[in-house]
């Protein structure tokens, strides 16, 4: 926009200061010096008539490449859980880190903001996608190795799912909502399906099994059955609309949508395909007494969380709230999600503000008016197979185990997270 | 007609079913075939039946000096007993405790002897993951066990013997249940 273009009663550089920077670059200054002058020019009290004026913001190379969000917007990831294994740690091994679900909108979680885990803490590997390949071996009439050039040139999915960590359990010691919930995230994965690889490898008959492993430092194996295979099982090497991240397993990862976090490969650089549970290196940690225990760590139960208000926040008042959280399932789209406002005593029907998808998050809202007194919101989900959310009471009674303050849901824990709000409108931890 | 449509249904299975699942031709021709070999190399899965295990050997006595030669008793302590950073690798309980209320140690509770070379071989030691070699596996494998009284003291470890090697949990472990897409995580389960 040239000066001439320029708005009347907007902030703006005057012919003045033009001249002024003129008379300074003679003096020595460079075009730099004079780019700062004139956004700092900008930076000043607002003058009567232009209350509607901000600073300027300055273009740079950064900005113009890659772009960066408002320094007033300062939502971080933190470590998991907290006083745990610090991520980085002395040595920038990364073990655990969680998402700030309090401040999140919408969905999509960004890249940046995207849970992270690892299975014992590690170096991400520095991989050169010209140098890394995919393998499909074992029980196919036609083994293959692809390029991450080759992976591009098959047919293409786009699609929206969720990643939970088996770690993503609410206990009473927790305070906010990215400590009780922060182990889980969602994006929108773009890649091959498995699938589509494994019919053009030609499976054997008999395959019951594949093994999925990472070219990481200990090469992170897991067994998942073939019919999730050619159900939906995803090769992603895009998300949210760029490249995977190293953090997300850059340049390609296995996503087998609704099953725990464990099993979404990073680093893929094998599937093999074999007719048992090959019980390698990961499910070594699945191992349980009970088949039942181990089915539930598997696929992720129907769960769902209120993240405003929730744990650590301030109701300013009395008033109009929109309740806001966020609802998934490893068994299919979320059908409803109900919120209660008075301790569970009353259940009513939440808006799902988008249309869910299979094992993606849904975000849903509650239309409240809060009357000022002490009071509990909760927050449940069903889905499509018919899954409902339980309290970890029901749970327990379902266990026939008594439902102690620490009582271990089998499986991960998708049990029901409780908020209180105190009359001073604090918000906090319901089970503690 | 109602035969008729059940005939129809049985020899349509019988097709499906006799075929080899999904088997084809490749559709989109891209990729490149791996050799044999370099399957070979590239394939680290231990099944529990051993068939990938690579040639070598070892004994409890050569394995505890790889353990100490490669610097597990840092991390996992003397012969396994823990302190350190890294998991306890020896039982502290006596045999007659029920394998379900003994520590939970890999080398203890595996139900296959391949499970503890698969995770030795990919996992250890820390910060020099995949440098050991194929008898140093079998080695801390058998030393492994052998502090936990699975085998005895003498026994070599190769290629036959790991994977005839008898666990003490034996088959007291839950089996992985029949995954189906769109069905509830456990049958009968409502949560």
């Amino acid at each position: 926009m040239g000066p001439k273009e320029t708005p009347m009663g907007s902030k703006r550089t005057s012919r003045r200061d033009l001249l002024k920077t003129g008379a300074a670059s003679a003096v020595g200054l460079t075009l730099g010096d004079i780019a700062a002058r004139q956004a700092h020019a900008h930076d000043h009290p607002v003058t009567p008539g232009s209350e509607n004026a901000s600073p300027m913001i300055p273009g740079s190379r950064e900005l113009t490449e890659y772009g960066q969000r408002s320094k007033y917007v300062t939502s971080v990831r933190i470590q998991h859980p907290p006083g745990g294994r610090p991520s980085p740690d002395a040595f920038g091994k990364q073990f655990h880190i969680a998402t700030p679900l309090q401040d999140s909108v919408g969905v999509i979680t960004p890249s940046s903001l995207h849970y992270v885990a690892t299975t014992r803490g590690s170096f991400m590997p520095d991989i050169d996608p010209r140098q890394h390949t995919l393998t499909i071996h074992g029980m196919v009439d036609n083994p293959l190795t692809l390029t991450m050039d080759d992976l591009r040139r098959f047919p293409s999915v786009t699609r929206l799912h969720f990643i939970e960590c088996a770690g993503n359990r609410h206990t009473p010691r927790q305070k906010t909502v990215q400590e009780t919930h922060g182990m889980t995230s969602c994006a929108e994965w773009t890649g091959v399906l498995l699938s589509t690889l494994l019919k053009e490898c030609g499976m054997k008959g008999g395959a019951t099994w594949f093994v999925a492993e990472g070219a990481e430092e200990i090469k992170g194996a897991s067994s998942m059955p073939i019919t999730k295979a050619m159900d939906d099982c995803l090769i992603a090497y895009g998300m949210n609309g760029e490249p995977l991240r190293p953090q997300q397993g850059f340049p390609v990862r296995l996503i087998p949508p609704g099953f725990e976090g464990i099993f979404h490969t990073k680093y893929l650089r094998r599937i093999k395909v074999v007719d048992r549970y090959y019980m390698n290196y990961n499910d070594f940690g699945h191992l349980r007494p009970d088949e039942r225990e181990l089915a539930l760590s598997e696929q992720i139960g129907p769960k769902s969380v209120i993240t405003y208000p929730s744990g650590g926040q301030q109701l300013p008042g009395k008033g109009f709230y929109e309740i806001s959280g966020l609802a998934w399932s490893g068994g299919g789209a979320i059908k409803t999600v109900e919120v209660s406002t008075d301790g569970g005593k009353k259940w009513n029907r939440a808006e799902l503000k988008n249309t869910p998808q299979r094992m993606a998050h849904v975000r849903f809202g509650y239309q409240w008016t809060w009357d000022g007194n002490a009071t509990e919101i909760l927050s449940r989900a069903t889905d499509e197979v018919g899954q409902v959310q339980a309290l970890r009471e029901q749970i327990a009674q379902w266990w026939n185990v008594p439902a102690e303050r620490n009582y271990r849901v089998p499986g991960l824990d998708n049990s029901i997270m409780p908020w209180k709000i105190a009359k001073d409108g604090k918000v906090t931890n319901g089970l503690a | 007609m109602g035969s008729l449509r059940l005939v129809t249904i049985g020899l349509l299975t019988t097709v499906v079913l006799g075929s080899p699942a999904f088997a084809q031709s490749p559709t989109y021709g891209v990729g490149r075939s791996p050799t044999a070999d370099e399957i070979r190399r590239m394939d680290i899965s231990i099944g529990p039946n051993g068939e990938e295990l690579p040639p070598g050997r070892g004994t409890p006595k050569e394995g505890a000096k790889v353990y100490q030669l490669k610097g597990c008793i840092v991390c996992h302590g003397t012969a396994g007993i823990g302190g350190g950073p890294a998991p306890a690798l020896q039982s502290k309980k006596g045999q007659d405790v029920p394998i379900w209320d003994r520590e939970r140690i890999l080398p203890l509770r595996a139900p296959f002897a391949t499970i503890v070379w698969d995770y030795i071989n990919r996992g250890m030691p820390l910060g020099n993951e995949g440098t050991l070699t194929a008898d140093e596996v079998y080695s801390l494998t058998a030393y492994l066990l052998f502090v936990n009284k699975v085998i005895p003291e003498d026994q070599v470890l190769d290629q036959q013997s790991l994977p005839k090697v008898k666990m003490p949990i034996g088959d007291d472990y839950g089996k992985p249940h029949d995954w189906h897409p769109n069905t509830p995580r456990l049958k009968g389960y409502p949560y």
